[in-house]
Formats: structure tokens, sequence, C-alpha cells
């Protein structure tokens, strides 16, 4: 023990002087100035830059929604011709899903997950700034597709034969091809990286049964991205090989199949229903149990509920297709999954209830956010039992009944959870509370006016209005919904204006947030608001699940982890026992070069087919450079290093 | 800060020489197999592309049960390459294990030498690639079913020639330094990816070459 006490380096642990925590914050730090923004690995740097990026999507994607819906007002109105409208509700629905709602969870929990584990970093940080930097530049090619007009116009789940050479025949088909392949390579590479943070970076003791719910509900979501996105990359690749150099795989004449392609876009798109819904429910998971005051109830039951919403989600990609010539037995099966999933769902649903209902309750905005979940969701989820019933989806596919049944669970399941857990972080996000006023009049607009909009959508639907019309005739009964649709999403638009407002009153101020303002449990509260970049000043010990909740028991910290060099606890996968302590890497421009080569591979390999060859040369530069050990860092870890 | 300037007394962390915290100093600073974010990471890498892998495989059964026939207006493809190819990577197996147990042992030298060996295998086996793809009798452009099979074996390919990349750049940084003990970690993860590669050759083989002949 004595040759440790005397070692040559400052170690942390919970009676550190102020000097070893501040060496902690300078070796956590990203570097300085524009050149040391490019290379910040930080995980709550990299999160932040990609929620604030997931959220100008979101604006976006908003604004195209708006100016359909303007369109759409009045009867016969030619404000936007019938091309625009195909762009922009393609790129609405595009952005929407692929651009915001599956990445700005994987950023919020890139944020929250290290420190609601009590760790230093997120794993493979380098990968992760990678990923953000490819998400970021895939999203940039979309959007400047449109700025040069040959934005994708097929829908946001781009069917061939529409999307095929023969009836698209500009290049936004294999824009939106290519925007897959970046963004579902980025969503992919974070899924790594949270599964690695979440199985091998806990604190001691935090063994999988004390890990919190959100916790769970990212692991659960990111092995379903592995499942699920490999499936949607194959099969854009596959459709810009058809455009690009002449296979076959779409096309009947060639002995190809244009129901492959939705088989293989919804055994991803039904799943990413899921992705985009089981974080949030780890949101009100968190946030049920603060504003109730007391432990959620059937944490067990709560796990097992996860775990099985996502085995089912693979099991009803059909439910998509019933208006295709697939048999009829399959149809019977994949109805009995559809309703099948209602379970696991249920039972969170009773948990919650549970949990509320023995609970003291302490009425916020988040909690707001939440209850409105409930009601929207389960509109949402009983119109999803009818559309999964054959003959009355084959009376409704493709009417604005699917449009508001997908917008409902979609709001309802994501957005409404999304926004209480940001004003339920924020805090931690900012070091600032957003204004509980401006928030509850955000809150009650949004709910109003969002029923306003897509209620009546269901009335269109059954009515028979298609979906993807860019005008209709007066004398259908159809213009006085549409006109309160509008208005309802003017409605929306200005309780998201609210929003901006708040946050930027918010980051105004001076008064700074409290660690803990909302006295919640988990370990991300027992650290300043904002936390430094070191995150814990100690690593604490935990002892239950709501660590901030249970008497104090001993050992309450981790102590002799390095302050002046990245050194982690590394422990075992299920109880959490410490292992190892590796050297995580410093702040570095690889990720950036690497992603911007990997960009020039893929927008190439839009235009030519030799850019997969040329190209890749760059790539595979850079990812060597990446790799190759800087000679400081190594003579740090060698002097370091203690063999196992 | 230089905490050798200070007297042992006030180190700044002496306040922690007693039992009440959980001390760390004793711990490794690098570990072998699962114990190793590493191995997290290839296992991940793993799950994506043998789901990539599992989901090509099902295009073909799903166009083959479309089809009249299959092959589709063309003959099955040749044998001897794609078995001659089989046979050289389950060959190579053998110096795969031996570097892994090289690098866990600790073994830097033998670890380097088994790496170069597995070098010059995955040369071979790329050589014979190309032959393969001439034998495949079928373009990519002729039909569904030439699509999906230059498909799979491109996929297989595309792994193949970053596994030998991954490879020659650990072999050399093994030879030349900077070295230090977490790259036998790296060696024996590159071992287990180099597993998944030849492995998931053997059935993409089998669907390649004899799915086509039943």
């Amino acid at each position: 023990m004595s040759d440790e006490r005397n070692a040559s380096y400052p170690v942390d642990g919970p009676h550190a002087e102020p000097a070893v925590r501040d060496a902690l914050a300078a070796t956590w730090s990203d570097p300085p100035g524009f050149i040391g923004m490019l290379c910040a690995v930080n995980h709550k740097t990299i999160a932040r830059r990609f929620m604030v990026t997931t959220f100008v999507f979101f604006l976006l994607a908003g604004l195209f929604a708006l100016a359909m819906r303007t369109q759409l007002a009045r009867p016969d109105q030619r404000v936007i011709g019938p091309n625009l409208y195909n762009e922009l509700f393609t790129m609405h629905g595009t952005t929407m899903m692929f651009l915001f709602a599956v990445p700005v969870m994987q950023a919020v929990a890139v944020y929250l997950v290290p420190l609601m584990i009590g760790a230093r970093s997120i794993a493979f940080a380098r990968m992760n700034a990678y990923a953000y930097w490819v998400f970021l530049f895939g999203g940039l090619l979309l959007f400047a597709s449109l700025a040069v007009n040959t934005a994708p116009n097929a829908g946001w789940f781009s069917y061939v034969p529409l999307a095929g050479p023969d009836y698209s025949p500009n290049k936004g088909a294999d824009i939106w091809a290519q925007m897959i392949t970046f963004t579902e390579l980025s969503g992919l590479l974070e899924a790594v990286v949270l599964i690695t943070t979440i199985f091998k970076l806990r604190a001691p003791g935090m063994s999988l049964n004390r890990m919190p719910l959100f916790v769970w509900a990212t692991l659960v979501t990111q092995f379903m991205v592995i499942f699920a996105m490999p499936s949607i990359m194959l099969c854009s690749t596959a459709l810009i090989l058809d455009r690009l150099v002449g296979t076959h795989f779409y096309n009947p004449v060639k002995g190809g199949d244009v129901l492959l392609w939705q088989h293989l876009f919804w055994f991803f798109g039904h799943p990413e229903v899921y992705l985009i819904f089981i974080p949030p429910l780890g949101f009100i998971s968190s946030i049920i149990p603060t504003f109730a005051r007391r432990p959620v109830f059937g944490y067990p039951a709560m796990v097992l509920s996860l775990i099985a919403t996502a085995f089912l989600s693979f099991g009803l990609w059909v439910h998509h297709m019933f208006a295709t010539n697939i048999p009829e037995l399959g149809k019977s099966f994949f109805t009995a999954a559809s309703l099948m999933i209602a379970i696991p769902s249920a039972i969170q649903i009773f948990c919650w209830i549970g949990t509320l209902w023995t609970g003291k309750l302490n009425l916020r905005v988040p909690l707001l956010f939440v209850l409105a979940f409930f009601f929207i969701l389960v509109m949402g989820g009983m119109t999803g039992i009818m559309v999964a019933s054959v003959p009355l989806d084959l009376q409704v596919h493709d009417t604005y009944f699917v449009i508001a049944h997908l917008h409902y669970v979609l709001l309802g399941g994501a957005v409404f959870p999304l926004f209480g857990a940001f004003f339920y972080w924020f805090p931690k996000f900012a070091g600032r509370m957003l204004d509980e006023r401006l928030g509850k009049w955000q809150f009650w607009l949004f709910f109003i006016a969002f029923n306003v909009t897509f209620f009546p959508m269901h009335l269109l639907g059954l009515e028979g209005m298609p979906r993807r019309v860019w005008t209709y005739p007066h004398g259908l009964g159809w213009d006085g919904m549409n006109l309160t649709a509008t208005i309802g999403a003017y409605a929306i638009a200005l309780s998201v204006l609210l929003f901006i407002v708040n946050v930027v009153k918010s980051l105004r101020s001076d008064e700074r947030a409290a660690a803990d303002p909302w006295g919640a449990g988990t370990l991300e509260w027992s650290v300043p608001s904002p936390p430094p970049p070191h995150n814990f000043d100690a690593i604490p010990v935990v002892h239950g699940r709501d660590p901030l909740w249970e008497p104090p028991a001993r050992p309450a910290f981790v102590a002799g982890l390095a302050a002046d060099a990245r050194e982690v606890l590394v422990t075992s996968v299920l109880d959490a026992q410490p292992d190892h302590r590796p050297m995580f890497p410093t702040p570095s421009i690889w990720p950036l070069a690497s992603a911007v080569a990997t960009t020039i591979l893929f927008i190439g390999s839009i235009y030519t087919p030799w850019a997969i060859v040329w190209a890749s040369l760059p790539v595979a530069v850079a990812m060597i450079g990446w790799f190759w050990p800087n000679r400081g860092e190594n003579r740090l870890a060698v002097a370091r290093e203690r063999r196992p | 800060m230089n905490a050798d300037t200070r007297a042992p007394r006030t180190r700044p962390d002496d306040g922690d020489a007693h039992d009440l915290v959980l001390d760390v100093r004793a711990l490794p600073s690098f570990a072998f197999g699962h114990r190793s974010v590493m191995w997290w990471s290839t296992m991940g890498l793993m799950l994506i592309e043998g789901t990539v892998f599992a989901i090509a495989v099902m295009m073909v059964f799903y166009l083959r049960t479309r089809a009249p026939t299959w092959p589709m207006a063309a003959d099955p493809p040749r044998l001897l390459w794609g078995t001659l190819n089989t046979v050289v990577l389950l060959v190579s197996l053998w110096p795969n294990q031996l570097a892994k147990n090289a690098a866990e042992r600790g073994d830097r030298a033998k670890a380097a030498l088994w790496l170069a060996v597995c070098l010059v295998a995955s040369v071979a086996f790329l050589i014979i690639r190309g032959f393969e793809f001439a034998a495949l009798n079928v373009s990519w452009y002729a039909n569904a079913y030439g699509s999906v099979v230059w498909l799979l074996l491109g996929l297989h390919t595309t792994h193949l020639i970053t596994d030998t990349v991954d490879t020659a750049v650990l072999a050399l940084l093994l030879f030349t330094g900077p070295f230090e003990g977490k790259r036998l970690v790296d060696v024996s993860e590159n071992a287990i990816y180099w597993y998944f590669v030849v492995l998931s050759w053997l059935p993409i083989y089998g669907v390649i070459y004899w799915v086509s002949r039943y």
C-alpha cells in the first residue's frame, strides 16, 4: 500500500483538496479556441451540440408542416405547387423521423447516462464525436438538396417503384438514400457507445437491478438500434445500387420485387417507432418518482416490460403492409402481434398510476407533460388497435386517419415527454431553471393546439381525405376541419416559440440552479448544475436504486483514480465490481477529419460509383491517423501501466 | 501540480487513508476479454454486421421464392475458387489463435509474428476473392439473382479488406511502437473479429455456392 501512497501523481477521493478538483477539471476539459471546439470529445459538449442540432431540424421540419397546413387551409389553394408539396411532406417526415426523433433520444442519453451511472465519461468519446459529425453532415446534405432544388419527393418511406430509377430520375432519391446511410451509421455507432458505457462504466455497486429506469430504457433501445438499423442501411443501399449501377433488386422485369423494399423498410420502420417511444418511457419513469416523491412502483415489472416491448416490436412490421398481396394468414399473425404489444405498455402505465396514486404529487411542468402523455398516447393507442385490424386498415389506409394516428402516437409518446424531460433536466444541461409560468402557458397551448390540429384529421380520414394530396376541391365536406387543423398548427408553432423564448430568457438570466432543485433520487442530481467537466469529484459507491434517497452507507466513494490523466474505473457487467482502470483518449481533430472523409465518400458515391474506391483512401488515412498513438500519451500510459 | 514537493502528511488525498473509501489504486490498467470495453465494442460491431449478413441472406431466399428458377438465367458459380478460399480462411484461424494466445501471455514479439502470418493469409484470400467474382457466372446487372449474389459477396469482401487493413496497421504498430500493454488487448480483439469474418463466411459460402445448386 505504501508505494501507492507515494505515487508521484495526484489522485482523486472524497477528501481531496480543491487543487485535485481543479486538476480533474483541467484534465477532462475540452481544449479552448476554435480548433479546440472542433477537437472536443467531452460527452456533455457533444451531447449539447447533438441536442441543439436535432432541435434545429425539428424546428425546420415544423416549418415545413406549417407550409403544408397553409396550403391545405382552404380548398383549391395555389400557395404551393404539387411538386414543392411533395418535397415538403417528404422533407417533413424524413427530417422528423431520421434527423430528430431517433437521434434526439440518443443525444439526451449521451448527456445523461454517464451522469446517472456515476461515470466521468462515455466509452469511446472520440467515436461519439465522430458519430455526431457524421450525423450533422448527413442532415446538412438533405437540406442542401432542398436549397438546390433536388430534394427527395417520394415520401419519407421512399417506396419503390416511385423512388426507383424509372419514376424518380433526378438525384433526390439518391440523396435520401445516402442521408439514411449517414444517420444510421451515426445511430449504430452511438448504440455501441451507449451499450458499452452502460455495461462497463457504472459506479461500483450499481448492479443491473439498481440501474435507473432511464438507463434501462436506453440500453434496450440501443440493442433495438443494432438489430433494426442494418435493415434500412441494406435496403437503401440496394435502392441506390438499382439507381446507379443497374442492379435489379426492386425491378420485377428482371426478377426483383417491389415488396422486398416494404419488408426491409418496415422491418426497420416499425421498431423505429419504439426507438422513438422507449427512451421517453425512461424519461417518464424518471420524472414520475421525483414528482410523486416516492420510488417507482414495480421496478422489475417495468424493466421486463421494456424488454418485452422491444422483442414484440420486431414482430409487427407487416401491419404496415395490410393493403398489399401478402397471405391472409400472415395478416392475422401480425394483427395478433400488434395487439399483444399493448400488454407491456399497459403494465408500465399501471405501474406509473400506482406510483402517482400512492405518492404526494408536486404538479410542476415536467409532470404536466407526462400527464398529457397518458391522455394523448392512450388516444393514439386506441386508433392503433383500430388500424391493426385488417378490415379497418384497408378502409383507412393512406388517409388522414393514419396521419392522425401516427401523430398522436409520436407526439404523445415522444414529443410531450421530451419537453417534460427538457424542463426536468434543463438545470443539468444549462445550469439554470426554465421559467415555470411560461412553461405552463406553453404546456396548455401545446396540449390544446395539438388536439385541435390532429383530432379533426381522424374525421377527415374517415370522410375519405387521402394523405399526401396537395389540394382538394370545395364541396367534399372537408373545408371546415382542414381550416381548424391549420389554426391548430399555427397555435402549436406559437407554443414552440414560447419554449424558445423560455430557453433564451433562462440562458440570459444570472440565477443559477441548485444541484438538486427537484429533490430527485438519482446520481446526476448529486453533482452541481451544470456538472464540471469530470462530472464527479469522487466516483460514488452505490447502495440502492435511488442513491440520494437511501440512508448513507460505507464505503461512500471511490478514491485513487489519477487526477492528471483521463483514468476511468471499469466495473463488471452484472454487479459493477471494480475491475480495472484504463486511460481514455484525449481530445483530437481526427474524428472530425474522419467524418469529413466519410462525407466525401458518401456524397461522392451519389455521383459516381468509383468514389467508393478512391474516396475510401482518405477515410483509411484519417482512421489510421486516429488510431496511431501519440508519443506523449504513450509515455504517460507506459509509466502508469499496471499489468493484469 | 507537483505532489512531490509536498510532505507526505499533507498530500491532497491524505484524508482517504481510512477504510471509508473504496481504493482502486491497485487495479490493473487493462484487461482481456469481456472485462475490457474494447471487447464490447467488437461484439457490438459483430452484432451489427451479423445482422447485415443475416438480412442479406434473407433477401436471397425472398427473391428465390419469387423466381421460377434459381439461379435466374445463369449457371451456378464455379466451385473451385470459393471452396479453395473457404479452406484458406479456415486454415488462417490457426495463426490467428496463436496471435491471440501470444497477446494474452503478454508476448509482444510472438503476437507480432503471428499477426504477420495472418496478414499473408489475408492477402492470399483477397487475391482468390478476385477469382471468385470472375467465377460467379453472372453479372450484377443481369438480373436480381446476379444483383443479390454480388451484394452478398461484396459485403463479405468489404469485411476482408477492412480486416486486412486493421491487421496490417496493428502488426506494424507492434513491430515499430510506440507500444503499450493495451495493444495486446487490441490483438486479442482483432483475433475475435477475425473469427467473425471467417465463420460468417461459411453460411454465405453455402448460400452463394450451394443454394444455387439445389
